[in-house]
């Protein structure tokens, strides 16, 4: 076996994921070549992502049956082991995606391997020893991944996706996956598309998210959230609190069981700022708070604060960019 | 409709919401001024379970593995609903989600010899304080059943459940065939909370305590720490309204403005 890195990657309107391409940065580091998996169509905009990446070979799995048209955890771990033994991978890594974290679970499940969820960084290669993000980002955990192929996730946006020093030749190879019945058991029948404007569909790869914690007040309280994230080509982001008073749907939540996000800016109104919502929002490259509250821990950690309530200060910000 | 038999499995962890406290040795959460609590994963895995039973008759059991304490959450579970408990008494520290999965299916297996086969197992996503995301789907593998992550939402119908599993995109929806497993992510349904009268229900409900039928291989942790605090160079830029000007200034210097 060598030390190669297989990464599973995942697709993200005609690009690799940013959270995929962290991955492969990730991967780099661990010193082995790297190889990448796409279940699906590899075309040449992932071969060009791949190549600015450093990787060796990229792996496309194909299933002549159709097997793979529709999500199946099952069926993606069946490939990605093949991939596995193709690449005589060292390491398996994902991006901590639900998907990602989800497949690579039932690979560790099929070979009683140990497995190491939401990854920051590698502390030791011999033995392998990493650092996770364990409550929901509150603390960090060391752990000892003594089993091969170690097997792991990466924590969204632990590290930056920078291009590698040379490129990789991304050498395309595809093979056919051996699914099973017993992989089609539990398989996506149909996906309802969400109505209405889809500003969350890309939380966590948004340049701008716009916040909105319990000083929304209500339900209808988040006009000027949805209008300023719209001015400014956006996402809507919210708190655990949001969603769990109903005010809005879950899939928007930023923090411990949501979306983490890195957008260049973080417009974080009438958020308290908890350690989990943090743990979601702190590689925002910059961070503005409006908040009444001045010694709220978001006002504090944030770049830029502004003292005062969001429902006064939104309207006056939305009054600007209209005038400049 | 035939009944449902539904399986929940719950933990006691400490309650990392607001501050975080490790025990000296720095191997564990300390929730002694936090307290404890099951997460809200599970909250939402008993209200499926319950509201299941309550449409098509059949039980609800909660299960959890932990030292006697844990029977507090069981009897949390008991309170909204749930018709009987297991106790898995043992130190769930020496426990990796592969030892738990273990324990949970021997449960699950002995219940069936006993006459009471599950249709369903619910586990929560991920556990609030070792967040390792694997228990649900390591069960299913150990039971040969089809297993479901992030299920928000239920239905059950003639042998089948049918599941509902947010995305990006909208919501999935999955149709398995029954025995299943199906972990739990919070935000689909609304929790109940207990009444009186089920809390008085809760202190009479049985609990069976048994002890686990697989030895530990533990899990891998070597020490816990608490992440940095995060250095704070905050630019105050205004107070209220006034400072709107000021906001659009920092949105242009950092060009997100188109």
């Amino acid at each position: 076996m060598s030390n190669a890195v297989l990464v599973l990657i995942e697709p993200d309107e005609g690009r690799v994921h940013l959270v995929s391409r962290e991955a492969l940065t990730f991967a780099r580091q661990l010193g082995g070549e790297v190889h990448a998996l796409m279940l699906g169509t590899v075309d040449e905009a992932v071969l060009a992502d791949c190549r600015e990446q450093g990787v060796a070979v990229v792996h496309e799995a194909q299933a002549a049956g159709g097997e793979l048209d529709a999500y199946s955890a099952a069926a993606w771990a069946t490939a990605l082991e093949q991939a596995l033994e193709g690449a005589g991978a060292a390491t398996v890594l994902a991006g901590g995606t639900e998907r990602g974290t989800e497949v690579l679970a039932h690979v560790a499940a099929r070979r009683d391997l140990p497995m190491a969820a939401n990854v920051l960084a590698v502390t030791s290669t011999e033995p392998l020893e990493v650092e996770r993000q364990v409550a929901g980002g509150a603390v960090l955990e060391r752990m000892r991944l003594d089993a091969t192929p170690a097997v792991l996730t990466m924590a969204g946006h632990a590290v930056e996706a920078v291009a590698a020093a040379s490129p990789g030749a991304a050498e395309h190879r595809t093979f056919e996956a051996r699914v099973t019945p017993a992989d089609l058991r539990a398989r996506v029948q149909r996906v309802q598309a969400r109505g209405g404007g889809d500003s969350s569909a890309a939380l966590s790869a948004a340049r701008v998210v716009v916040g909105a914690g319990r000083g929304a007040g209500s339900a209808d309280g988040f006009a000027d959230v949805d209008a300023l994230a719209q001015r400014l080509g956006g996402a809507v982001g919210v708190s655990r609190a949001v969603t769990s008073l109903g005010w809005r749907p879950h899939h928007e939540q930023v923090g411990q069981t949501g979306s983490r996000i890195a957008p260049d800016v973080y417009i974080a109104c009438g958020i308290s700022g908890a350690i989990q919502h943090w743990a979601g929002v702190s590689s925002s490259k910059t961070i503005i708070a409006i908040n009444t509250d001045a010694d709220a821990p978001m006002m504090t950690k944030a770049d830029y604060a502004v003292v005062g309530d969001m429902h006064e200060v939104l309207p006056a910000i939305l009054e600007e960019l209209d005038r400049a | 409709m035939a009944e449902v038999n539904i399986l929940v499995c719950v933990k006691r962890a400490a309650d990392v919401t607001g501050e975080v406290v490790l025990t000296a040795d720095g191997t564990a959460l300390d929730g002694r001024y936090s307290g404890y609590a099951m997460s809200g994963h599970e909250t939402a895995a008993v209200e499926i379970a319950v509201s299941l039973v309550e449409q098509h008759g059949g039980s609800v059991t909660v299960l959890t593995l932990g030292d006697e304490d844990a029977v507090e959450q069981l009897r949390d579970a008991l309170a909204v609903g749930a018709d009987d408990a297991v106790h898995i008494e043992a130190d769930s520290s020496a426990y990796g989600p592969a030892d738990v999965a273990a324990a949970i299916a021997e449960v699950v297996r002995a219940r069936a010899d006993a006459g009471t086969a599950y249709d369903l197992v619910l586990v929560g996503n991920d556990a609030a304080d070792t967040g390792n995301f694997q228990v649900g789907i390591r069960l299913a593998y150990l039971l040969d059943r089809p297993v479901v992550a992030g299920v928000q939402s239920a239905e059950v119908a003639d042998g089948t459940a049918t599941l509902h599993v947010g995305s990006a995109e909208g919501t999935e929806t999955y149709e398995v065939a029954l025995p299943a497993v199906a972990t739990v992510l919070e935000g689909g349904v609304d929790p109940r909370y207990p009444n009186i009268r089920g809390r008085m229900r809760a202190k009479k409900a049985p609990v069976e305590t048994v002890t686990a039928g697989v030895e530990p291989k533990g899990g891998r942790t070597l020490g816990l720490s608490l992440p940095p605090p995060a250095p704070t160079q905050v630019t105050v830029l205004g107070e209220g309204p006034g400072a709107a000007p000021a906001v659009v200034d920092v949105l242009r210097k950092i060009g997100v403005l188109s």
